[in-house]
């Protein structure tokens, strides 16, 4: 069936006005964190004992003294931190007008990137992702989806600008350089096969975007936090970062997520060798990555599982783990030749 | 590492709670210790233990994946060759260094399987124990209850109005139903859950020497061979009809399945506009197949992703190509060739395609031709070249040689190569034949007619007795890993002491009991134990029919107690509906709701403080249905 040329262009216009969208939504973000409300000052300065209170559950003997502190202290530790850890905000602050809009724009910015990709397969008569075009719209679209579920369900906002960035660098190289025309699959990828190991390539790589950029923002509290301790004035802008504990669990928590959701597709693509390719595994470039990128994150959840380590050197190693994936998903499509060679860029 | 992390967490607890800890099967219990060897047996005893600790299992697959790094980024013997012999010319310092490393066959390299091969021992030596310890503890009891559970990392202390061996049997009873496995003794019930994690990680460990296991099964049983096949033609499974034949180390030439296979024809489409004109967009091969002879001829239609298996032989569709039929005579006038003569792709996109044609019974001469076909010729000021992959305007432009083909030196030739030092080159202008055109050689030397074409294919057959194990080993190991990933191991202590009159004045002795609650759980970094901890803790108080009537400036049975639980308060307020429902239900008679109201020293003061609106919403319940 030939391409259909009207839902083609309609597709293109849309992922173009995503862009744009996403873009005032990243600076909604960056203005909420700019100009938005404060979290009161005398939280603030609870908040490390606050913190602690959250972690760790077997630091919780610390606080002893705080408990017999008074109850108005109890109340508040009680009431404030733990909540943060589990279901509820991370953030107490409730959404300024800022946050309003900039998840206004992402919502709406979504809704057009997610119809960009449904008249794209529309326009070629498949599931749109057999490119590596229609691959990284893909991925940053699940990225948008996980940050919107975290910040519902987490409330999350803060998350906004960081995931942002990314998502509305990737788009742009989509644009631009990555930019493929919609057309038929090529023979090596006529199969249902691509409906399952792509997806779940595409849903992992979106939940480790999101959990890479909570590492990120985590490393950046981890460092005002030392000041903060140390004495030092924090700086303005980094006082209305969640708090370190917070940012590191979450982000654990979405790798734990997104890893099995990894191991899947790379099973899958390896059934998916041994029918196309006579072998499961083989050392292509692609699936040496894939190895490689399950690896460290592997690394990562036994280093905070087993071993205990947790902060600066786990996030580390989970942000070692993600340059994986992305080198995978860049490098060897562009650099690399191999069997699973699928990018479409010459 | 076991040894570090319990130290860490008694020390925060203030108490020996490291003992306490649910030891985790993860964790090696010998390696962190110090050995002392004794002669060489304590060396080697010591060696094995490094060898099967954990860590040493995780650097090892951590090796690997960095040893795997090169052989993704140099070109490899194993796939491409040619890529490496260019490489090795174009660094002549670099490559040969590369070369002697094994640098360019990286998974095939003797350090690349001494790393897979220890990584192998490692689990084998680390899994097996294990396994052994597993079951064992299979039936094992959680330890004794410290005397003091409420000072565990998590600790909760209250008062019921229950009589010990009661308020114990009941918290007992809640704890087997949350399906805990328990130990009791005189006034405390110890309880433990969790153990699917060590079962997880120990299911992961198996099934990953299961996949090496399955990985080695298919290396030495298997086979791989390639065939090119053109339409018309067919093959046995015999060793002696491919034209690459890689047996695993135990095959046998009469192990391959008796099958035989003929092409009859191929058919591949390509987009004809737009910008990706000249993708293809479909091949399919036709094939008839026989499984061994005397049975039915089958027909099978061949495609990309589609192999046909045959006795658990798979045949893939690999690759393609045109195959221009010549018929050539000699100088004598005679027919010294007449067949499809296979071409190579030289171009992906346009399918010009490269062959060489030999005519060996040509005589006086022996004739040579290096060939190029073009399925859709176009010309373009002189240069040759083909403006789409299908067979539109198909055309062959040949160069031909007269001479020795060197065929008879005993030196084994390539038949896409011609080897033109026996041979002169004919002084005849190249030009486009089209099908039905013929050619005169200079000096009488024969006749060439391009007579048409035909497709050929390339056939990939495998067969591999592990890549079902491989494939169930590795859905196995994940699904351990998800286990010991996702479950936490946690033990929960209850202790109950007769309330001692005096401590509280209104009550009578014997009239109370003094409940102790703790726990702790190893390893617990996703979180939850938190939540666990306090909603048992309130189901619990519920049981022992506890009403909240303690105000925060009461002064609490065990301070750190209070402390601890403050931080898990959060769930303040499912633990205080708990007691308000049931206080509700003991509100019957009033002087036991009353005493029970007042005696009850809780000492969760955080969590008493966070919901105070409840609590006393809940008092106020109470005294309205007084
Ligand atoms: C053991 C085998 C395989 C592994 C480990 C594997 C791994 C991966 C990974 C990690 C990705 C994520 C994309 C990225 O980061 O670039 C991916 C994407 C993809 N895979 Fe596979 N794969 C395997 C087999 C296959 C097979 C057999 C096919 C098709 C014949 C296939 C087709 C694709 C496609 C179309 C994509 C997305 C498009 C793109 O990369 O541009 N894969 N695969």
């Amino acid at each position: 069936m030939p391409v259909n040329i009207g839902m083609a262009r309609l597709s293109d216009h849309l992922l173009l006005f995503t862009v744009v969208i996403y873009s005032l939504a990243m600076l909604a973000y960056a203005g909420e964190i700019a100009y938005g409300r404060r979290r009161g000052k005398a939280t603030a300065q609870q908040e490390p004992e606050l913190a602690l209170a959250g972690v760790a559950a077997a630091r919780g003997r610390q606080r002893e003294s705080a408990g017999s502190a008074g109850p108005g202290q109890v109340a508040t530790g009680a009431g404030g931190s733990p909540v943060t850890d589990t279901d509820t905000p991370p953030d107490a602050v409730p959404a300024g007008p800022w946050i309003r809009a900039a998840l206004a724009l992402t919502t709406i910015g979504l809704a057009a990137h997610v119809l960009g990709i449904v008249t794209r397969g529309l326009a070629a008569h498949r599931i749109p992702w057999g490119n590596m075009y229609e691959f990284v719209t893909a991925i940053t679209c699940g990225a948008v989806i996980v940050f919107l579920v975290l910040a519902v369900r987490y409330r999350a906002y803060f998350l906004g600008l960081f995931v942002m960035v990314p998502v509305v660098l990737g788009l742009g190289l989509c644009a631009t350089v990555l930019y493929t025309a919609a057309g038929p699959l090529m023979p090596a990828l006529h199969s249902y096969w691509i409906a399952i190991h792509v997806t779940a390539a595409i849903i992992s790589s979106g939940i480790f975007i999101v959990a890479a950029t909570t590492t990120v923002m985590y490393l950046f509290a981890e460092r005002n936090a030392a000041r903060v301790a140390v004495g030092s004035h924090a700086g303005g802008v980094m006082q209305r970062l969640p708090k370190p504990e917070v940012l590191d669990r979450l982000s654990y928590r979405t790798v734990v997520f997104g890893f099995p959701i990894w191991t899947f597709a790379i099973i899958a693509g390896a059934i998916w060798a041994d029918q196309a390719w006579g072998r499961y595994w083989g050392w292509d470039p692609k699936e040496t990555w894939a190895f490689i990128t399950w690896v460290a994150y592997a690394c990562f959840l036994h280093a905070r599982a087993t071993a205990g380590w947790r902060g600066r050197k786990a996030a580390v190693i989970q942000l070692l783990a993600f340059g994986c994936l992305m080198f995978n998903l860049i490098g060897v499509n562009l650099w690399i030749t191999g069997l699973h060679s699928y990018a479409g860029i010459s | 590492m076991t040894g570090a992390r319990a130290t860490g967490v008694a020390d925060q607890a203030g108490q020996d709670a490291g003992q306490y800890l649910p030891k985790d099967g993860a964790q090696e219990e010998t390696a962190g210790q110090p050995a002392k060897p004794f002669g060489i047996m304590g060396w080697l005893r010591w060696c094995w233990r490094q060898l099967t600790s954990m860590r040493t299992a995780l650097v090892l697959l951590f090796l690997l994946a960095v040893a795997s790094v090169p052989g993704s980024m140099l070109p490899q013997n194993g796939t491409d060759p040619t890529k490496v012999q260019q490489y090795i010319s174009q660094h002549p310092l670099l490559g040969p260094l590369l070369n002697r490393l094994s640098l360019f066959d990286v998974f095939a390299a003797p350090w690349f399987a001494a790393i897979y091969l220890l990584l192998f021992a490692s689990l084998a030596g680390c899994v097996l124990p294990r396994a052994f310890r597993l079951a064992v503890s299979a039936r094992a009891k959680p330890p004794a209850a410290p005397r003091h559970p409420a000072r565990l990392p998590f600790g909760s202390a209250y008062r019921t109005t229950q009589q010990p061996a009661e308020a114990l049997a009941v918290a007992t009873r809640l704890l087997s139903g949350e399906g805990f496995r328990l130990r009791t003794g005189d006034g405390w019930v110890a309880a433990e859950k969790g153990y699917l994690r060590e079962t997880g990680n120990l299911l992961f460990h198996i099934a990953l020497l299961a996949l090496l296991a399955a990985v080695g099964l298919g290396a030495l049983f298997g086979y791989k061979a390639d065939i090119l096949l053109t339409e018309g033609d067919g093959f046995a499974n015999t060793v002696a009809d491919y034209d690459q034949y890689h047996p695993g180390r135990a095959v046998a030439p009469g192990d391959l399945q008796p099958f035989t296979i003929w092409l009859d024809k191929f058919s591949a489409s390509y987009i004809a506009s737009g910008p990706l004109r000249g993708e293809p967009s479909s091949f399919a091969a036709s094939l008839r197949y026989q499984q061994q002879p005397g049975t039915p001829i089958r027909r099978y239609d061949l495609q990309v992703n589609h192999p046909l298996n045959i006795d658990g032989a798979k045949v893939y569709l690999l690759g393609h190509g045109y195959a221009p039929q010549f018929r050539i005579t000699d100088g004598k006038g005679r027919l010294a060739l007449q067949q499809a003569v296979p071409f190579l792709p030289a171009d992906n996109t346009d399918f010009t395609s490269e062959g060489v044609i030999k005519v060996p019974d040509a005589q006086p001469d022996q004739l040579g031709f290096v060939g190029v076909f073009l399925p859709t010729e176009v010309a373009s000021d002189g240069q040759l070249s083909s403006a789409f992959p299908a067979p539109l305007n198909p055309a062959v432009s040949l160069v031909s040689y007269a001479g020795n083909l060197g065929l008879n030196s005993g030196a084994p030739q390539s038949v896409y190569q011609l080897q033109t030092s026996g041979m002169r080159e004919l002084p005849i202008e190249p030009r486009p034949l089209f099908p039905g055109q013929s050619m005169k050689l200079p000096n009488g030397v024969g006749t060439v007619t391009f007579t048409g074409y035909r497709q050929w294919i390339s056939l990939q057959v495998t067969y591999d007795p592990g890549r079902v194990p491989a494939l169930i080993s590795a859905i196995l190991a994940v699904f351990g890993l998800l286990l010991s990933f996702l479950v936490r191991r946690r033990r929960l202590f209850v202790r109950v002491h007769p309330a001692t009159a005096g401590q509280d004045g209104a009550d009578t002795a014997g009239n109370g009991t003094e409940v102790e609650f703790g726990g702790l759980a190893r390893s617990d970094v996703a979180g939850g134990f938190e939540e666990e901890f306090v909603a048992l803790t309130a189901a619990i108080r519920a049981a022992h029919q506890v009403t909240q009537g303690a105000a925060a400036g009461q002064a609490p049975l065990d301070e750190s107690a209070s402390a601890s639980l403050g931080s898990t308060a959060g769930q303040g307020s499912v633990s205080s509906q708990g007691g308000t429902a049931s206080a509700g239900g003991t509100a019957s008679t009033d002087s036991t709701t009353a005493t029970g109201a007042t005696a009850s020293t809780d000492s969760t003061t955080g969590a008493a403080a966070s919901t105070g609106a409840a609590e006393s919403t809940g008092a106020a319940a109470n005294t309205d249905r007084k």
